[in-house]
Formats: structure tokens, C-alpha cells, sequence
């Protein structure tokens, strides 16, 4: 009786481990993500886009507009690696120009951007993967 | 005790004042030893470099020359508007020295576009709206190929030239160039920094104060 009750709260404890490793390794590799977006974006984005997301004047739109970001987040991969051109409407007001493709970057790195601007500067959208990057990729506009 | 602390005052006073009084901006750029005679004995004079004339057309397609700038203090700088690597940066942090002494009739900004082929003024124009600048206090400038570049490298000392391998085929430096009423340079202070930005509007107002005496 007693090595059963032993037996039973070993394999829950073991369970739990695990349980928390798991959720351990999402929270790693979405820090994974973050981090190597944080430098990709520094490198890429951060210079038209400013280190808060705050964008410049009526020049370049800023990464603030939570709602715009949640609306469109198919697209934003897209916009990413594809640039864009001409008009676009953000929730407050209109941007015109030009932003310019870069196709030299790969999913992972789409994806890593994607986690960081889409969970700094206000937003909180969660976990993007390459997977999703390439789906998206794959529907762009 | 009382002394010590008393003295203490005293001497950071005295010094505050004295720093204040001393401080004055180097000048800058190339320099020639002149002699001439004054009164029958042979005088040596330091002739600075100065800014020599020009004449560009401005985001309101109208003529900005050198005499628009008598009297005044003022940044110049290089750029183009679909430049997106130092550009952004610098101008982001030139906005701040605009609104800080926007409207002042003594302070003036010369931005010089190196994109001579699409930069025209009504480009120019767009650009300066999007930004936020209204009027003229800060003026983009446009002008042929050779006097652009001639500028940049002789009377700002800043190198711009057309690399082919550059993704965007300019190059250019982001230095902030100050310029005395005198058309002297007297300081250069790299555009993307902001502290070195903060640091050229301070040396902004010392330089006005030193023209009031």
C-alpha cells in the first residue's frame, strides 16, 4: 500500500517536471526569438522605425498602433521581407512612401522580427514561428 | 567647519563664473598666417577658413544663397530623402534642434540633398511636410551634381561621394556642421548621436551669446 501511494506521487512529480520543462523550452525559444529579433531589428528596422517603435513624423509610421498590428498580422511578414509601396492607412492617420524589401531575409528571421515588434513597444500578440512565417510568406497580398 | 564649507562655496562660485566666462568654440577648418603693416611694423593675422558663396533652390524651388545666411548662425548637414540607413537618425535628431530654436530669426538649418537626380524641390517639399517643418528657417536645398559635392568636401569638410557599391550608390558622413555669423565653422558633431546632437545645441547658444558681446 504504501511503496503504491509512493509510487503514485513520484509519477505525478514526475509529470509536473516535465510538464514545466516543456513550458520551459516555448518560453526559451520565445526568448530565443525575441532576442535575435531585437537584433535584427536594430539592424533592419531601427533607423527609419526609431529603437521605441515611435516611427518619425508623417515620414515613417511608427509600430505603436497595436490595432493595425492585430488587424493585419497575416500581412506584417509580408510588409517585413517585401517592403511596400504607396499608401497605407493606420489607425490614426495615413502614411505615403516607400519601404524597402528585404528578400535576403528567411523565415526564421521574418519570424524573429515578427516576435519581437509584435511583442514590444505596447503589443502583445504572443509566439510566431518560422512555420507560420512561411505560410504567410506564401498568401502575401 | 563653517570655514571649510564657506570657502568651499566661494571657490565652485568663482570657478562657475570664470568656466562660463572662458568658454568659448574653437574655429575650425584650414588656416593662413597673413602678414600686412600697421603703422610700419609687420603684423601677422589669422585668416580662417570661411564658407564661400552659393546658390541653391530650396523645397520651395526658390533661390537660397549664401546671403540668406549673413547674420545668422547655422547647422548644415547632408542627406537624401529615400536615404534609409544614418539619414532617418539624423534627422530625427535635427527635428529636436528645430523645435528648440524654431522661429528664432538668428538660427538657420542648410540640409544639402546628394540624391541630385530625384531630390528636386517639390520632392524636397514632400519631405520637409512629412517631417513637420514649415517655412524656411530650415531650408533642403537642391543643386547641380558638382557644386553639392563641391560643397561637402570644401566648405563643410564632409566627404559625400557615388559609390556603385553602396546598395543605394550615395555615401556621405552625417556631420552637423556649425557655422558662425561670420561664416566660419565651428564645430561638427555627428548627427547620429544623440548626445553629440544635445552637446551642438548648447554650443548653439554659446555661440549666439558670443555675437552679442
Amino acid at each position: 500500500m504504501r511503496n503504491k501511494v509512493f509510487c503514485f506521487f513520484f509519477s505525478i512529480c514526475i509529470c509536473c517536471s516535465l510538464l514545466q520543462s516543456c513550458e520551459n523550452e516555448q518560453q526559451l525559444t520565445y526568448k530565443r526569438y525575441y532576442v535575435n529579433g531585437k537584433g535584427l531589428y536594430e539592424q533592419y528596422c531601427q533607423n527609419c522605425h526609431n529603437a521605441d517603435g515611435t516611427g518619425l513624423s508623417n515620414l515613417y509610421p511608427p509600430l505603436t498602433d497595436t490595432l493595425y498590428l492585430k488587424q493585419n498580422k497575416t500581412q506584417l511578414s509580408c510588409i517585413i521581407k517585401y517592403g511596400l509601396t504607396g499608401k497605407i492607412k493606420l489607425t490614426a492617420k495615413e502614411f505615403e512612401g516607400q519601404m524597402p524589401a528585404h528578400n535576403e531575409l528567411s523565415d526564421i528571421d521574418v519570424a524573429q522580427l515578427m516576435v519581437y515588434i509584435t511583442n514590444s513597444f505596447g503589443n502583445k500578440q504572443g509566439f510566431y514561428d518560422a512555420s507560420t512565417a512561411n505560410k504567410d510568406l506564401k498568401n502575401c497580398n | 567647519m563653517k570655514t571649510v564649507s564657506l570657502i568651499l562655496i566661494i571657490t565652485t562660485l568663482l570657478q562657475s563664473c570664470t568656466s562660463k566666462q572662458d568658454h568659448k568654440l574653437p574655429i575650425l577648418g584650414n588656416r593662413e598666417a597673413i602678414e600686412h603693416q600697421v603703422n610700419g611694423k609687420t603684423v601677422v593675422d589669422t585668416v580662417y577658413q570661411t564658407v564661400p558663396a552659393f546658390s541653391f533652390l530650396n523645397q520651395d524651388s526658390v533661390q537660397v544663397t549664401n546671403k540668406d545666411f549673413n547674420n545668422k548662425i547655422y547647422v548644415a548637414d547632408f542627406f537624401f530623402t529615400s536615404c534609409n540607413t544614418i539619414c532617418p537618425i539624423m534627422h530625427r535628431n535635427m527635428l529636436k534642434v528645430y523645435e528648440k530654436f524654431k522661429n528664432n530669426p538668428q538660427v538657420k538649418i542648410l540640409s544639402h540633398s546628394i540624391d541630385v537626380k530625384y531630390d528636386l524641390p517639390s520632392r524636397l517639399k514632400k519631405y520637409a511636410n512629412k517631417l513637420g517643418v514649415q517655412g524656411n528657417q530650415w531650408e533642403f536645398v537642391h543643386g547641380s551634381h558638382d557644386a553639392i559635392f563641391d560643397v561637402a568636401a570644401k566648405s563643410y569638410l564632409v566627404a559625400a561621394y557615388e559609390d556603385v557599391k553602396d546598395p543605394q550608390g550615395l555615401v556621405h558622413q552625417g556631420w552637423f556642421v556649425l557655422v558662425d555669423k561670420q561664416k566660419r565653422l565651428r564645430g561638427a558633431y555627428d548627427g547620429t548621436k544623440e548626445d553629440q546632437v544635445q552637446q551642438m545645441m548648447v554650443d548653439m547658444q554659446t555661440l549666439l551669446n558670443e555675437d552679442e558681446k
